[in-house]
Formats: structure tokens, sequence, C-alpha cells
């Protein structure tokens, strides 16, 4: 995960969960309208509201790389608009509103890549453009060794997609936004925040993608973050904690999302917390068991199985920057590497309503399916494109299935070259109807994490460091007080097989960022994780504070 | 309207061409004040692996962005559509969000116009970087690796950007930057050694592709079935890239609200910043120079204000923190824009130097994963990565399993205990030009790992 990654969660406040103690009192996002994807000809079909054009001049964009010689072309065309309101206690810090629009051609030449993007929508320009991706995928040659191959796709000639959003958030008032955040800061500082930041953000990207296969698609995408943090400061100006709203999630959903969050109903407590937290015990170390909450086992997952899963990583491709994997190589890992325990399932998907990665068609065409990664425990698939799924060849014909992309490409604008970025990747509840107040009770001795905080692992997704927002001492099956200055480190393997307890599906949330870093030049993924809670046995936890 | 003047000189925007589309701009506006920001250009890059080009490409880009202000309303519009229609709609859009914005009391006017030093980060041979000279850099590491028996992987990313400030206020400047990373990750076929090497500049004639292959080369041959060592205190000599991937976080921690306001390592207890207070080691000099000629930047900052040379830390003392033109009027200081560059200053040592006068210790290339843990002390967890090598009685003895780390650079800084000649390097974790940062390799005692990795 890159920088991008990080400046995000700091400055927009990721998110949290409200927790009951916890009762988690969200993630009906599923219920929000359903996503459906379909033949635009079908009655009833979603419109997709772009320029009428830009299907044209997809076709014209691929037309012009094959007369300048590629074998394969596909072209994105986008436009963006983006809008970011920021406020800290009762100023508005910022308001923004962007759009962004272009085009990017990625050709193959021989068996090399080749891409070329620009802003400029033109018909000499595209031309230009495409003219431009043969020439550097024909330089691109002088250095190939192995040539690349693409697993069949079905042509798609008409598709439309759209978010599931009831309230377009660029139809809001501005002013309305606006009164949302300084009454929830308002509500915070009544409560007694120090300082209180908050923000919103939101994005709709209207994308057209042509193939020479005969693809044609056109999706209307959304996501929308709302998010606050407070500050509490000591008395002697030793000390400040703070607590961010990971109560609340991104969501690939419109204003609805805003308005269901309800910071100004929450802010005290998060107030109260931060608070809690200046005068909370700090942390013993030593090995706990460990319950963790939906809000902060999503990046766990993000990190330790999202990540190693992704089949570029595997077989080197992302040495020089996001890394390889422990999954590697594939032949001695996929049926054969336990993950976890028996009721371990992790499922990828880019359709759940509401999530950040949901869509009708990937960046190369390609209709995502779910699939599992881990069954009953075991690892049994990657993540893949078009390209990477004629590495698995041998896999899917021992296991009787065609071998095809899991539709996992993407580029995170027209002017970035689409690649394998991870899905949805969910872990399934069990079938017990468990919840999180049910692993506290069964605990005798633990501590218990909500929200996501520090992280960190390593390259090949070993060794990872992990904080959270709030940290609860359990003992005999209760909580007893907060704690801080925790932070867990575990090893991938082990921490996932001395996983003994998971909630069922009424504790099933979803977690998520915008943020996900991988690939040279960095590209930002967003991308969602459901879990339910679950708890783990004697993990290794640090105690992080230091005096300076 | 963009600009092909200059064959095979990547496309940007001209400053004749800035000045009309601001111009344009301004003359749409009625706002009381308005600002109009443009960054123009083309980035490129060349990716490769398994010792062969994965991917490549380029995008040219132009967006304008429009800061309308009403009294003490304000709004903030971009758009990368450069038609008359658009920009004029942009401009609607800003004044019509601006109107509905609540006053904000910490508005400052617009800036009139200033001056400022020529700068000195444009390069015309990273300019002009085509796919193929791109193409034959990258087969300089892959053509050794591959006789070597070693897999390769790496990146080179050219950016050449125009960028244009405007206002109503009367205030133009026009720069132009350059900026390339070359790095690369060198692996052994079965995985049990890697090695990394990289570098940045504003001259791509000033990196060199074989010089790169050879050090990534020998630490992925050196590194080969490392052995575990305890977690714990070690001394450190920290390569230059390793020591800036630390240092640059302090970069992170110098805004001076935050310290005034008591939410930073620059706060002071009681109150206050820590502004005249020594905080690491005498022999320690961080400053930014936008003119430095081996770390440059542009001399003109986002809201128009000249960059110019700030010392941060001057022999171990606090000098000076960041301050926006709001904070500096609260505060009866001077604002500051310092371009975003950092050096920091070196000693007569050398790496084999640290090495020869240490009994026990380790050799670290360079650091990953590298996230905040605590605010409090600049307290970051990360590991070790791509070369990290035990060093017993004066000599580099065995490659090491990496370690995760959790140390503040403050922490470090403090425990200095010797610093070679500084070095440009490549610190972004991304491998792109990021940051331009100048540190030398430097020698520590008692750096804190935490935990031991498995990963290679």
């Amino acid at each position: 995960m890159s920088s991008t990654r990080r400046e995000f969660l700091q400055h927009s406040a990721a998110t949290a969960a409200a927790l009951s103690l916890l009762s988690a009192e969200r993630a009906h996002a599923a219920d929000a309208a359903n996503a459906h994807a379909t033949n635009a000809n079908a009655g009833g079909a979603p419109r997709f509201s772009g320029d009428s054009d830009h299907r044209e001049l997809a076709l014209r964009a691929i037309d012009a790389a094959k007369a300048a010689g590629a074998d394969y072309a596909d072209c994105r065309i986008s436009s963006a608009r983006s809008q970011n309101i920021g406020t800290r206690e009762r100023r508005v810090t910022n308001i923004g509103d962007n759009e962004t629009f272009g085009f990017g051609v990625r050709v193959l030449v021989g068996g090399s890549w080749g891409f070329a993007a620009s802003s400029e929508l033109t018909i000499d320009e595209i031309a230009r453009v495409a003219r431009q991706a043969v020439a550097q995928a024909r330089a691109n040659r002088a250095a190939m060794v192995k040539p690349v191959e693409l697993a069949p796709a079905d042509p798609v000639p008409n598709g439309v997609w759209r978010s599931p959003v009831r309230i377009d958030p660029f139809t809001v008032a501005i002013e309305d936004k606006v009164a949302y955040l300084l009454e929830a800061n308002a509500a915070a500082l009544a409560a007694g925040a120090r300082f209180v930041n908050s923000n919103m953000f939101f994005l709709k990207d209207e994308k057209t993608f042509a193939s020479t296969i005969g693809t044609v698609t056109q999706q209307t995408i959304m996501r929308a973050q709302p998010g606050m943090t407070v500050t509490m400061i000591s008395a002697d100006n030793r000390d400040f904690q703070t607590r961010q709203s990971t109560d609340i999630q991104p969501k690939g959903l419109g204003y609805e999302h805003v308005l269901d969050s309800d910071m100004k109903r929450h802010a005290a407590r998060w107030v109260e917390e931060a608070r809690q937290k200046l005068t909370a015990k700090s942390v013993e170390v030593g090995r706990y068991d460990l319950i963790l909450h939906p809000t902060h086992l999503w990046l766990t997952i993000h990190e330790s199985i999202a990540h190693p899963t992704e089949l570029d990583r595997a077989y080197g491709f992302e040495a020089n920057y996001a890394g390889t994997s422990f999954l590697s190589p594939p032949e001695n890992m996929l049926g054969k590497f336990r993950y976890g325990p028996d009721f371990m399932n992790i499922v990828a998907d880019r359709n759940a309503p509401g999530t950040l990665s949901a869509c009708g068609w990937d960046d190369e065409g390609v209709a995502p399916r779910d699939f599992h990664i881990v069954k009953d425990g075991i690892f049994v698939d990657y993540q893949t494109t078009r390209e990477q799924a004629m590495w698995l060849d041998w896999w899917y014909k021992q296991r009787n299935m065609p071998t095809r992309s899991q539709g996992c490409s993407y580029a995170q604008t027209w002017a970035d070259v689409q690649f394998q970025r991870m899905p949805n990747v969910n872990l399934k509840p069990g079938t017990a109807d468990l919840v999180w107040d049910d692993l506290i009770a069964a605990t005798e001795d633990g501590i218990a994490i909500v929200g996501d905080g520090a992280f960190s692992i390593d390259q090949q997704r070993y060794n990872a460091q992990f904080g959270g927002q709030l940290y609860y001492e359990v003992k005999k099956g209760k909580i007893t007080g907060m704690l801080k200055d925790v932070n867990y480190q575990m090893r991938t393997p082990e921490f996932w097989n001395a996983m003994d307890m998971i909630g069922g599906p009424r504790s099933y949330e979803l977690g998520g960022a915008f943020g996900d870093g991988k690939g040279q030049p960095s590209q930002s993924n967003a991308v969602s994780h459901g879990c339910p809670p679950t708890r783990h046995k004697q993990i290794n936890v640090i105690n992080t504070g230091r005096s300076a | 309207m963009p600009s092909h003047s200059l064959l095979g000189v990547a496309r940007h925007l001209s400053r004749a061409e800035c000045e009309a589309i601001a111009k344009k701009v301004l003359s749409f506006s009625h706002a009381d004040e308005c600002r109009v920001t443009i960054s123009s250009g083309e980035r490129a890059n060349t990716r490769f692996a398994q010792n062969q080009i994965s991917t490549a490409g380029d995008n040219y880009n132009n967006t304008v962005s429009i800061r309308a202000v009403f009294g003490k309303r304000v709004a903030n519009v971009s758009t990368n559509r450069l038609d008359d229609s658009s920009l004029r709609a942009a401009v609607e859009n800003a004044e019509r969000i601006a109107r509905l914005a609540p006053e904000d009391p910490e508005l400052m006017p617009e800036l009139g116009p200033q001056t400022y030093d020529e700068p000195i980060v444009w390069n015309d041979a990273t300019a002009s970087l085509e796919p193929e000279a791109r193409a034959d850099a990258v087969r300089a590491i892959t053509e050794p690796a591959r006789r070597a028996g070693l897999i390769s992987t790496g990146y080179i990313e050219a950016q050449s950007q125009a960028f244009a400030v405007a206002n109503s206020a009367g205030l133009f400047a026009y720069q132009r930057s350059t900026a390339v990373a070359f790095t690369t990750t060198v692996r052994t076929q079965d995985g049990t050694g890697s090695g990394w090497a990289g570098g940045s500049d504003n001259d791509f004639r000033r990196i060199d592709p074989r010089a790169l292959a050879e050090r990534a080369i020998e630490k992925a041959r050196r590194s080969v079935n490392p052995v575990a060592i305890e977690p714990g205190r070690y001394t450190v000599v920290l390569e230059p890239t390793a020591a800036a991937n630390l240092i640059q976080l302090i970069a992170g921690a110098v805004n001076a609200r935050g310290a005034d306001e008591g939410r930073s390592f620059f706060s002071k207890a009681g109150g206050g910043n820590k502004i005249g207070e020594k905080v690491v080691d005498e022999r320690v000099t961080l400053v930014s120079d936008p003119l430095d000629p081996r770390v440059p930047a542009n001399t003109v900052g986002g809201d128009g204000l000249p960059s110019k040379r700030v010392k941060w830390i001057e022999n171990g003392v606090v000098k000076n923190l960041a301050y926006d033109r709001f904070w500096a009027q609260r505060t009866g200081k001077a604002p500051n824009s310092a371009g975003g560059t950092l050096c920091m200053g070196g000693g007569d040592s050398s790496v084999d130097d640290m090495i020869k006068s240490t009994e026990r210790g380790l050799l670290v290339t360079r650091f990953w994963y590298i996230r905040p843990v605590d605010p409090r002390t600049i307290l970051f967890t990360g590991l070790t990565r791509d070369g990290t090598f035990l060093i017993e009685n004066g000599r580099v003895t065995r490659p090491v399993k990496n370690l995760r780390y959790n140390e503040s650079p403050i922490f470090m800084l403090n425990n200095l205990q010797a610093m070679g000649r500084p070095e440009r390097v490549s610190a972004s974790e991304a491998g792109g030009p990021g940051q331009a940062i100048m540190v030398p390799p430097i020698k520590v005692r008692d750096f804190t790992f935490t935990s031991s990795s498995d990963a290679i």
C-alpha cells in the first residue's frame, strides 16, 4: 500500500464503527438498491449518462490502433468528477470540485504491451495516441522473452452498469453538505472535543470501454466517504489522542451513505472514547487472545490475504515495489496450503451492492464472478486478469474449470494502464449465530480491538503489525477497561490458523478503503472487505508508547 | 493548443499558452478575487519484470484549478478540459459554490506580484527520454541479470511538468521541472536472495543503469539464504536510502500549527512549540533549499508564495517550522514555502569506515512499508528489505533475515555515531521520483527491532 493510502487515511479520517460497545448498527448497505449488470437493449436497463459520442470515439481509437499494427487493442474513455469538503471545528477548510477527462489506449503487438493516454479527446489526438501506444509496444519488444497471451473472454457488445445509488451526491446542495459537517462538529465540540476535523468525499466515474474482441461497455461508478477525527489533549500538553470515525466505512454508494452514517449522533461518543484514551492503561507486552471487530479486521484481511493472493505478485511482477508473495510457486500452494481452520472461507466478489469494487465488467471487459480464494481453510485460487489466467491453465484443467480471467483488471484513471487489482475479498461468517458480545463473553484473558489504525506488512506478506482505534482489556468474559499503546505483530499463516472463533451472518460488516496502492507508477484501487468479528489465540502484543 | 515546438521533448504548455489560459479564466471571473493554477505535462514510464518489459506508457495531461473568492467565501474547482466553454463552466461552478460556502475567518487575501529566483530544476535530457531510450536503460539491467542467472524487476519514471499560477491581484509565475527515478530489484531464481538499487535525479544522465545493475546483482547474490537473528537493539549502518526513508518523516511533522496546538512531536510541554530546543544530535542539520543544485525544486509555491531556503534543524536545534500565511500572521512569524526538497548535512566517515568500527551490528539497504504508529514521537514501524547483513568485528559476515523496527527518526538521530557524505537517493517506497532528498549514510546505536520476518 502506498503513501497515497496512508495520506488518505490520515487526512480523510477514515472510518469506524459504532460498535456496540459495539452493537454494530450499520452494515445495511447491502439493502441499498440493487446493482444489476444488463444489456442496454433490455427493458428498464440503466442509462449511461456520459457523452454518447464516447462509444464512437472508443471504437475509432481501437480501429486506429489496429491500423497501426496492433494485434489486440482496447480503449477506456473516462469522465470522472470528484468533490471534497473539509472542515475543522466551526470552519470550512476546503471545498473542492474536480473533473478529469481523457482516454487511454492499450495494445498488444507481437506479444508486447504498449500504452498511451491523453486528455484531448479529438479525432487527431486519438490517432496519435493509438500510434504512440503501438510504437511503445514495438520498443518494448526489444527486451521480450515470452510473448503475452490472453485468456478467452466473451464479447459484450452493449453493456451498461451503474452503481446502486439512491441519491447522486452531485445533486445535493453544497449548503446541505456543509451544514451536515458543521453540525457534526458542533456536537463534538459540545461534548468537549479539543479539535475536530470532518470531511466528505464523492466520486462519479463514467467509463466507456471498447476492445477489438467486440466488447463495448459503459459504466457509472460512484463512491462516497464521510469521516471525522476528534483530538483530545492532556492538561499538561504532554499527550494527545485521536479517535477516527472508523465505524463509518467508505462505500460504493451515494449521498444516502452520508445520511445513514449520521455523524452528528455519534460525535459525542467518539469524543468520550478519545478522552478515555488519554487516561487508558498502557498495555503490558505479552501474548493475548485477540478479539477483532470487523472495522479493524478488514484491514488485516486486506494485507494478509487479499494482497498475497494476487497472481502477478506470486510470479514476481511486483517485486520492485509492492513485493512478491509467500504463496509461491503456485504449483506448491494451490490446493495444498492451509491458510486457516476448516471454517475459514475467503470469497472474492465484485457485485455485492454498496461495495467499492462493484462493477458490471472489469477494465478489460470481463464480467467478474464470485470465486473462492480459500475454501474450508485451503488456498484454492488467485486473483487474475486475462493475461494472468493463462499462467494457471494447468490448475483450471486439473479442476475441470475453464481458463478465464476472474475479472480483476483495474486502472485508477484514464491516464494509467490497467493491471491486476484485488476485488472485494471477504471472510465469510461462520454458521453459528455468534456476535461480538459472544466472543467477548467466551474469552478469559484477552484484548478486544475496534477500528483500524497503524498497519505495516512485509513484501511477501508474512510479518505484519497492526494497531486500532480502541483497545479493551477483556477479563473473565467482560470488558474491564480501556488500554492504549497496543499493536499486535503476527506471521500470516500462524495468525489465521490461530483463529478459533468466528461471528455469524448477523455480525458481518463491510470495511474498506479508497487507497489500496500497487504498481509502478503506484495506482490507488478502491476495495471493500466484508467480515464478521473473529478471535485469535495467543497473539504477540507490543507496547508502542515511548517518551520523547 | 499544446506546444509541439521542441521536437522530442515531452509535451507541456508553454509560458505563453499558460498566460493565455490564465488571462482568459481571469476575464471570465466575476469574483472579488480569483486564482488560476495550471499543471501541464507528460509522465512516461517503463516497467520490467522477469528480465523483460512488462508494461510501459506515457500520458499527457493539463489541469486548470480555479479558486473563486467572494468576501470571505471561497471554493476551488479544477478541470482538464481547456476549451473556452469548459473553462467558463469551471469558473461559473467555482463562483456558484463559493457563494454558497460559509465565510472563512482564516481567508488570506491573494498575493500581489512576487519576484522568484530562477529555478534550476528543468532538464532537457530527462524531458527527451523516449520509449527506446528507456528500453535501452532497462536492458542495461536485464541483460547482466540474465547472464548472471538472476531475475530483474524494475521501473523508470520520467516526469516533465510545467506549473503556472496567476491571480486577480496581478501575480503570475511560470516554471518547469523534470524528475526521473530508476529502481531495480534483482532476485535469485529460487527466491532465496534479493537486492535493490535505485537512483533519482532531475537529470537522467546522472543515473547510471550499469552501476545500478551491479549493485543490485551483488546484493542479490550476497543476500542468499539469510540467517535469523534475535530482534532487539542493534547498532546499524544505514546506507543513504535507508537513512532517507526515516529522516524524510521529520519533514512530514514540521507543521507549526499542529505544534502550537499541542498535537505534534514539535509541541512543547506546557504549551507552544520546540523552536529553539535541541531535539537531536548536535551534528544534525536539516535544510530545504530549492536552489541546491543537487536537490533543486521550483521556486514558486502553490499559492504563489516564493519558495526559499528554510533551515529546519541546525546543530541539533529546531530553527523553524512550516508556517502557512494564516498561521504566520496569527503568530507573528514569516510565512515560508520551502519547495518540498530536503538535505541533511553529513560528515567525513564512509560506509566502509562505519562497518570497520562496528563490533556487532547490521548493514541496512532500505526500509519498506513505513507507517505511523505514534505521532507524539514520530514513531513509525516498517521492515528492512532487499539486502540486510550482519556486521561482526568490523566485517560484513553474512546475510540476515529481514527485521521489523518500531523506531523514530528523532530517537535515531539522538543515537547518531557517524555520518558519511550526503547522496541524492530514491527514497519513495513506490519508486517514483517522489521528494528530492539528499542524506548521508549514518551509523546509529540502539536501533529498535521488534520482530523477525521470513520475507525475502
